[in-house]
């Protein structure tokens, strides 16, 4: 037991140096330009830092590409504007200025987002100077979208090998052994108190589902790949509009009577409430929405800046310092991973149980 | 003179704060109390300060 213990924590320090050194390595590639070392710092910082939280069309490792260190591999871009443009994100070359041709049409990357051009790759302004070309519609593969198909395999092959052992013996073993507190979790603490015994089997596979979605992808945001999933607005969006779809559908009498009629209170009040609980409607997947994001960016963002602050100081006693806080805040964001992944099923199980909730007596 | 938009986002945090301080103090109360009906008031508890803590990411994203 005690050697389990310290191996954990081995592991997790072995985990804030393997961070330490992605990170070092992408400041010293930084600092191999012409510019003198330590001038810019918060400038290169900031800049691993955006790097690391936006969406990009390649997926990078380490290195830079200035000098040719760089480690990645290119994505498939694939843009809509009335006809399909289908190429490989290599081509931009991680240049700016790296005009693409395809299929007549000229593209090119600003701000990291794709824009059409002409073939000379003139972008136009207006006066804020937002760019004012016109932008295809972007469905390319990018850094989110791959490692979302990626956690969503491992769900598959995690899940399937779970469910293979059980068909063959119903004591878990190996991985089910694992799984197997974790479902009951979900099934007892979260689906069964909040939706009621009678109806909680039906929203069991999404809540499953969505439980171990969100805590996988924010504990592969934790690894030093730089992968940002659930720290992406959009995806907490898809998260937030399928629980505010399944409410809406499943939603029985008493529930809309309770949004547009509400049952045992005066009749003007009820005129004052229904605005109130209609708005409420949008209110809850929205929360839902700006919780997971803001929790796992921020997250994200703190972390980033502590690891910074270890290239900011030179002395060495500042550094270990900050390379201890680096090595808490991971074990609080291992603890946040999973708290938010549950209060996102825990709501969402709470909005499906008031949608499907009978209300024998009237208040 | 005007007072920026940040200042009013500090004012929720500080609001916040406090809220979930309280629902954190009450709940250590309740527990002690109680240690049989732990779990459902962490449940509660946790639920408690996830919503205060939406209204708080929503300041700051006002901003």
């Amino acid at each position: 037991m005690q050697i389990k213990r310290f191996g954990f924590f081995a592991f997790l320090l072995a985990f804030s140096i393997s961070r330490l050194a992605f990170a070092s390595d992408d400041h010293e590639a930084h600092g191999d330009h012409d510019e003198p070392a330590d001038k810019g710092i918060k400038e290169q910082i900031e800049e691993v830092k955006d790097h690391h939280l936006k969406d990009s069309h390649s997926f990078h490792l380490w290195g830079d590409h200035a000098n040719g260190t760089s480690v990645e591999f290119p994505l498939p871009v694939i843009l809509w504007d009335g006809e399909l443009h289908f190429f490989r994100s290599s081509e931009f070359h991680h240049n700016e200025n790296q005009v693409v041709e395809s299929k007549g049409s000229y593209f090119r990357l600003y701000h990291s987002k794709i824009y059409k051009t002409d073939a000379e790759g003139t972008i136009h302004y207006d006066e804020e100077h937002h760019a004012t070309n016109e932008r295809p519609l972007d469905f390319s593969i990018t850094k989110t979208v791959f490692s979302t198909i990626l956690v969503g395999l491992l769900m598959l092959w995690l899940f399937g090998s779970v469910a293979k052992r059980y068909k063959k013996d119903l004591v878990p073993r190996g991985i089910a052994k694992f799984m197997e507190p974790l479902v009951i979790l979900v099934r007892d603490d979260i689906a069964r108190p909040n939706i009621g015994e009678k109806d909680y089997k039906r929203f069991m596979p999404y809540l499953l589902t969505v439980f171990f979605f969100i805590w996988i992808a924010n504990l592969i945001g934790q690894t030093p790949l730089g992968i940002n999933i659930t720290g992406n607005i959009a995806v907490t969006l898809g998260l937030a509009l399928i629980t505010f779809f399944i409410t809406q559908f499943s939603g029985k009498k008493d529930y809309w009577a309770h949004i547009f009629w509400m049952p045992g209170v005066p009749y003007l009040m009820r005129v004052v409430l229904m605005p109130i609980e209609l708005l409420g409607l949008f209110v809850k997947p929205f929360s839902l929405m700006i919780r997971l994001y803001a929790n796992i960016l921020a997250g994200h963002v703190v972390i980033m800046s502590i690891i910074g602050l270890i290239f900011v100081f030179g002395a060495w006693g500042a550094k270990g310092a900050f390379f201890g806080l680096t090595f808490f805040l991971s074990i609080i964001e291992l603890l946040v991973a999973f708290l938010q992944a549950y209060i996102f099923t825990m709501l969402s199980a709470l909005y499906f149980g008031s949608a499907v909730e009978e209300h024998d007596e009237h208040h | 003179m005007e007072i920026p938009a940040i200042v009013g986002a500090g004012l929720i945090v500080i609001g916040a704060g406090m809220g979930i301080g309280r629902i954190g103090g009450s709940a250590m109360e309740a527990i002690a109390r109680q240690p049989e009906a732990s779990g459902k008031i962490q449940t509660a508890m946790i639920i408690a300060a996830a919503l205060i803590e939406g209204i708080g990411f929503a300041a700051l994203f006002a901003v």
